[in-house]
């Protein structure tokens, strides 16, 4: 054991030695759950961020033409001592110079707080929705970005859909877990804040057979609308099925969860005159990261795109910066990534490049519509639905 | 009018839901209390031999849908069920002889064949989902409501709705039927009465020539029908998915103790008590409370426990009745 501890150190050691500090290299962290329960997720994430490295080695524009390389670390997606580690050594060893990641918001919470501040590290997350990651206080230091929105943000969305539907009153149930209780709080602060008013808040367990309680509960609270804060393929359908059964609810509002072919499969016109939205970018800027992708990975995949941009995100504010120091390009994020200047969408990181070394400024759109706010997240892209005729239709983005 | 609302919501919520779920709960409790009757221990292998019944039975109801055979406006599984009784009969039949009979022949005490018994609902369980898969499988066809919450209101104007599922009558009357049929058959015939003998007293009922192996193999295919017919109405009336067969184990046990182990009377006395305490417990009072006295307009939702409770209150009733009344309410075999 003392041999292989030696052995390992050893190692580690040269690893340090001969790789840190390389000429014109500059190391980029793909800090991802390459294992885990998103492990298929990020078997297409991870490739969408080392597309966006090799374009920028392809032009050879960035910082006077250092070459960027990715390190993999895995995060596992739920455990965050594990994540921890693999961060420490990315940045310790490996030296990167910026972090793609972490993935589930609790691992990115845990690296950030651990790892990332201590040592000024910049990282952006293509993924991690949670609304506790939003460092209204910069806790964070400046240093975390995300290209997903907050769930936060869409609390705030579906307060908007629904009161331009005229609806001000609702019943909401969500799925026993971070994800269902973040969203229902969220939602519940934006809806009562706009004047609408929340009649219950209750949670529902997924794998369950029977939600005739839950429904009954909730058809004693009434409401115009049942919000379903749950998934399609789990209790979410459990209960739009008890509560049409038993005659509570006629019509629903869907957060992203829901929404799938599955729902209509499942109510057909049963569902029609509800409502949803879910994130999803513009289908022009899907089909062109498609184009983009050229085949390497699935482009449509959840958080694909927001992994691409990420990515492209760090280079560009290097460019901008002048540097490959986290501490001096950190605040340049929100400059590429905003307006004012030239839009830059997937496939056109070159032409970014070139006009911040000449002094210019971009607007990075990238593979999915990049517009950060607040503490430095995504916006995000919404697209409301509507129910008619049994099937799903678009009714409007926001 | 409004005592009217109040009556119709509240046998829409509560007493229709805690009618089916109770019938359910006591045809699975029953095979749990025969078992425990008449082999002598607590068979933990239930709830998935449920699944196991109710899976062969999908099976079979898919193959009759695909011949286009239906029984409309009845759902085609009532045709299937024979064949899930018999599959799930042969493989109980076969855990028997490859498990339990050697345990028996040994004399194991009970807690042995309890843990045995866990042993076949992880083999059950596996075998199942190898089968069918984990995920939620339709079956069900026929008309789904005998009326519905829609046309109950625009039928009696009231601003309550009431909706009778088809499933939900079709369990109650075959639960009916199946109880009758059992408690005829352990009263009335030679054979019901051996099995009564056996329980009572295992060597009086040897020495007056009652043949042991004959009494466990009817007790085995009794088990397996009433599985199969519990599983299949629970899987019509909710929607099949192995897991929450696994999930049902402890309403099933909670019911067949709380009625007294080993008497079927209290099996289902005990799945309809324990249905209506986690419906009633559970329910918000709210909607009825303002038919009732329309003038007080309440806070909150008057609810005892959130729904996340539910299986705390089959817990709560099973530890009191188990304080205070180990044998059950209806005296059956202390544990």
């Amino acid at each position: 054991m003392k041999k292989l501890l030696l052995a390992s150190a050893a190692t580690a050691l040269c690893a340090n030695t001969t790789f840190a500090g390389g000429h014109g290299e500059i190391k980029i962290g793909v800090f991802l759950g390459f294992t885990g329960p998103i492990e298929s997720l990020v078997a297409e994430m991870g490739p969408a961020a080392e597309l966006a490295i090799a374009e920028v080695n392809d032009s050879g524009a960035l910082l006077g033409g250092s070459k960027v390389t990715a390190v993999r670390g895995d995060t596992t997606c739920v455990d965050a001592a594990a994540a921890t580690a693999a961060a420490e050594r990315l940045i310790t060893s490996d030296g990167v110079k910026g972090l793609v990641g972490g993935d589930c918001s609790g691992v990115t919470g845990a690296a950030l707080t651990n790892v990332a501040v201590p040592n000024g590290m910049v990282m952006v997350s293509p993924s991690a929705t949670s609304p506790g990651l939003s460092h209204q206080n910069n806790e964070d230091e400046g240093l975390f970005f995300r290209t997903a929105p907050s769930d936060a943000r869409q609390g705030v969305v579906m307060t908007e859909v629904l009161m331009e539907l005229g609806i001000k009153e609702v019943a909401v149930t969500y799925t026993n877990n971070d994800y269902g209780k973040g969203l229902a709080d969220s939602f519940q602060a934006a809806f009562e804040a706009a004047g609408g008013s929340i009649t219950i808040n209750a949670a529902h367990e997924d794998g369950k057979a029977d939600y005739s309680a839950e429904v009954g509960a909730l058809a004693s609270a009434g409401g115009d609308r049942l919000v379903v804060a749950g998934y399609v393929d789990q209790g979410g359908s459990g209960i739009v099925r008890s509560a049409l059964d038993a005659g509570a609810f006629d019509t629903f509002h869907f957060p992203d969860g829901m929404i799938g072919t599955q729902l209509v499969d499942n109510f057909g016109s049963e569902i029609d005159g509800s409502s949803g939205q879910h994130p999803a970018p513009s289908e022009e800027l899907a089909a062109k990261f498609t184009e983009v992708a050229g085949g390497n990975f699935d482009a449509t995949s959840p958080f694909a795109p927001e992994s691409y941009d990420a990515a492209a995100l760090i280079m560009l504010a290097m460019q901008a910066a002048g540097s490959a120091e986290p501490g001096d390009y950190k605040s340049k994020i929100m400059d590429v990534a905003n307006a004012p200047g030239e839009k830059i969408g997937a496939g056109e990181l070159a032409k970014g490049l070139e006009i911040l070394a000449n002094g210019g400024e971009i607007d990075y759109v990238g593979a999915s519509d990049v517009e950060l706010i607040g503490p430095g997240e995504a916006a995000g892209n919404y697209r409301v639905v509507g129910y008619e005729g049994g099937a799903e239709v678009t009714a409007g983005r926001k | 009018m409004d005592l009217l609302n109040a009556i119709v919501a509240l046998a829409n919520f509560v007493i229709l839901p805690g009618i089916s779920y109770g019938s359910q709960l006591a045809l699975g409790a029953l095979g749990v209390t025969l078992i425990y009757g008449i082999l002598r221990f607590s068979n933990f292998a239930h709830g998935d031999t449920m699944a196991f019944g109710a899976m062969a039975t999908i099976l079979m109801t898919w193959w009759l849908q695909s011949l286009g055979v239906s029984l409309d406006p009845l759902p085609t599984a009532l045709l299937a069920l024979p064949v899930g009784i018999a599959a799930t009969a042969l493989l109980v039949l076969g855990t028997d002889k490859l498990v339990y009979k050697f345990y028996r022949e040994q004399k194991a005490a009970p807690v042995i064949l309890v843990i045995v018994s866990m042993g076949v609902m992880f083999v059950l369980n596996g075998l199942v989902r190898f089968i069918i898969g984990v995920d939620d499988q339709r079956f069900a066809d026929g008309a789904r409501f005998v009326i519905s919450a829609r046309d109950f209101k625009e039928i009696t104007g009231l601003r309550e709705g009431l909706a009778i599922k088809s499933t939900t009558v079709l369990t109650v009357v075959v639960a009916v039927i199946v109880v009758a049929l059992l408690f005829w058959f352990l009263n009335k015939t030679r054979t019901g009465k051996s099995m009564r003998a056996f329980s009572d007293n295992e060597d009086l009922a040897l020495l007056s020539g009652i043949n042991p192996e004959r009494v466990v193999m009817i007790t085995w295919i009794i088990v397996a029908a009433l599985a199969t017919i519990a599983g299949t109405l629970y899987g019509l009336d909710k929607s099949f998915k192995p897991f929450t067969y696994f999930q049902l184990l402890l309403p099933i046990f909670a019911a067949a103790i709380v009625g007294g182990l080993g008497n079927p009377v209290g099996a289902i006395a005990g799945g309809f008590v324990i249905a209506f305490s986690e419906v009633t417990i559970t329910y918000a009072w709210k909607k009825v409370a303002g038919y009732v006295f329309p003038s007080w307009e309440p806070d909150g939702l008057i609810q005892l426990l959130s729904t996340d409770y539910k299986f705390a209150v089959s817990f709560a009733i099973l530890i009191v009745v188990l304080l205070f009344r180990p044998t059950g309410l209806f005296r059956g075999k202390s544990l």
